[in-house]
């Protein structure tokens, strides 16, 4: 390796240490020089808009304007507080844990169930594949159009067709116990066709003989899920957590079109709040410190999910 | 079940006897179609006759007599041809000015050695991380300062660099042999001939995945151009969707609201019906995303 390095090896040389460190950032800063012009507008995109907007959160969180027009005053944390003291924000964040699990729990195990059923393929499976991937493709605003007609109530598809077994007739989405449940619904039919991809990619990795082996040893179907292929899942099922639950903050454009929070607050996320304090109370303030919480508890949970990741990758 | 069997033909001897899996199956065929019934009910709507009243709305039957009045309604109703205009638009614009942007980094990342390589890499792999959406009340003053609100530039430009896109694109241009590299250096290329005559060609199908990922995404996008667009003439398919929605509502005029939500979303659909295999080898990649 030395050898093939030459390099690597350490060179007498003569200038003075400090000296020579300056020169070498100079001609180490000419060398990449090209590399800087080529980043170059890549980063000052993302210095307005990812790193910069960070920065702006951060700041904005810290004063408070009354009115659009009126000068900014330092407040220190109170936008924090303030917000942390909100019920609105606290039962947003309570709304969101339970539209998080509730729907990462359901989409990623049929994700899992469709992967194993459709894993072989051929021009069937090829074809159901297609059918549970098309919510994938439409826009949340357009699952909710549908969906709002599929909620309606009495006349709607699921009371037409479900509700008359029923001897109450349930308002889906205009009973604050359902209406989060509902728009749940929407969530896990238009994600598990995506995650069922990354599971379907998963499956791949899984060792046809290994499968073979343990049949023949007496394993059953259940079996040799549990011993053999939900192992060799591991990363996938990781990986699609984290997915489903930046999903779980991100995507919630449904609640904008269909219920708007309501009814009392029941389908009111964490980001549709920061839009209201934003948009609809001019609160840049409160929506600066919702956000900022909202980041920090995201950027932990990501960091925790890489960790285990790298763990279980340096590990034995 | 003789189909059924005959699904199963190609799993292994050993295991062809299995009931289990068979049920699994089945399940997968019976939710599929469930997952198709929006569709369905979407299509039989749209064409459904407005006479058949309120009361019929939800038959998942077609009507014997179809009519292609509500298209012509929403057509009317909506400005979809607008719309949908506004949506190409960002879309292009989005994507042209990211493909020069991931193609000069992808480019460094991938061929060149510079210092503070990995600390710029984590710069960018922080945008993975700190989802776009997230950050849109920050946004939305900077694109006001810059004066681009209510306009289509502002919703396209927090998105004119991709991480994912470059580090797509770094994949790509790594596996390119530099072999090519070398012969092109000795025919006196500089550097952006060879990246657009070596690099760029023999990377079409990271391109063209990028570009599936892209394009789908932004299409989508509602809370963003909702935030920064007022004009109604400027509105993108989502925005406009969801206002159209609402005015029909009122007047619970169901089959125009398919018929809306078919027109916006079938120009996807069908694209993806032609290129299948592609979008989904794509959005397998996304999921670096």
């Amino acid at each position: 390796m030395s050898l093939a390095e030459p390099a690597a090896l350490p060179v007498a040389t003569s200038a003075p240490p400090r000296l020579h460190a300056l020169r070498r950032f100079a001609t180490g800063f000419k060398a990449s020089l090209p590399a800087y012009l080529l980043l170059l507008p890549s980063l000052v995109f993302l210095a307005l808009f990812t790193y910069g907007a960070m920065g702006r959160v951060f700041v904005d969180a810290l004063y408070q304007r009354t009115t659009p027009k009126a000068p900014v005053r330092f407040v220190g944390l109170d936008n924090i507080t303030a917000v942390l003291a909100d019920p609105s924000f606290t039962g947003a964040v309570v709304n969101n844990l339970i539209y998080a699990v509730g729907t990462a729990i359901p989409s990623i195990a049929l994700a899992l169930l469709f992967a194993l059923a459709l894993s072989r393929t051929n021009a069937v499976t090829s074809a159901l594949r297609a059918a549970l991937f098309l919510p994938v493709l439409i826009p949340m605003v357009a699952a909710s159009a549908l969906f709002l007609f599929i909620f309606l109530p009495n006349v709607g598809l699921l009371d037409y067709y479900i509700g008359r077994l029923l001897p109450v007739l349930p308002n889906w989405l205009g009973d604050p116990d359902i209406a989060l449940y509902a728009i749940m619904v929407i969530t896990i039919w238009k994600n598990a066709g995506y995650y069922m991809l990354f599971f379907l990619a998963g499956l791949q990795a899984v060792p046809e003989d290994v499968m073979e082996a343990a049949h023949l040893d007496g394993a059953g179907p259940f079996m040799r899920l549990r011993y053999i292929i939900l192992p060799e899942l591991r990363p996938t099922f990781l990986f699609v957590t984290v997915i489903a639950t930046l999903n779980a903050v991100t995507q919630v454009d449904h609640v904008f079109v269909m219920t708007k929070g309501g009814p009392s607050n029941a389908t009111n996320l964490v980001l549709f709040y920061i839009y209201e304090q934003a948009v609809e109370h001019y609160d840049i303030g409160k929506a600066s410190a919702a956000t900022l919480l909202t980041l920090a508890a995201l950027m932990a949970l990501t960091a925790l999910s890489f960790r285990t990741l790298a763990n279980r990758d340096g590990g034995p | 079940m003789k189909l059924f069997n005959a699904l199963f033909k190609d799993a292994p001897l050993a295991t062809r006897n299995e009931i289990t899996p068979k049920l699994g199956f089945a399940l997968t065929v019976l939710l599929a179609i469930v997952w198709l019934i929006p569709f369905l009910w979407m299509g039989v709507a749209t064409l459904r006759p407005p006479s058949d009243g309120i009361n019929l709305m939800a038959e998942l039957m077609p009507s014997l007599k179809p009519t292609l009045d509500n298209i012509r309604d929403a057509w009317e109703i909506g400005d979809f041809p607008r719309y949908f205009l506004n949506t190409a638009f960002i879309c292009t614009g989005i994507l042209l000015v990211q493909f020069v942007t991931i193609t000069l980094a992808g480019f460094a990342f991938a061929r060149l050695a510079f210092a503070g390589k990995t600390l710029i890499f984590y710069l960018f792999l922080m945008q993975l991380m700190l989802v776009p959406v997230l950050l849109i009340v920050p946004n939305l003053r900077l694109v006001a300062q810059l004066g681009l609100y209510d306009k289509l530039t502002g919703v396209m430009m927090p998105f004119f660099a991709s991480a994912f896109g470059t580090f797509l694109m770094r994949q790509a241009f790594e596996a390119i042999p530099t072999e090519l590299e070398d012969a092109a250096l000795i025919d006196g290329a500089g550097l952006f001939q060879r990246i657009r005559h070596i690099y760029v060609p023999l990377s079409l199908p990271s391109f063209s995945a990028f570009a599936i990922i892209s394009v789908t995404s932004h299409w989508n996008d509602f809370l963003w151009p909702l935030m920064v667009i007022n004009s109604p003439d400027k509105r993108p398919l989502t925005v406009g969707l969801s206002v159209f929605t609402a005015t029909a509502e009122g007047t619970q005029a169901w089959g125009t609201i398919a018929a809306g939500t078919l027109m916006v979303i079938a120009p996807l659909l069908i694209t993806f019906l032609i290129f299948q295999k592609r979008f989904i080898s794509s959005f397998v990649t996304s999921g670096i995303k």
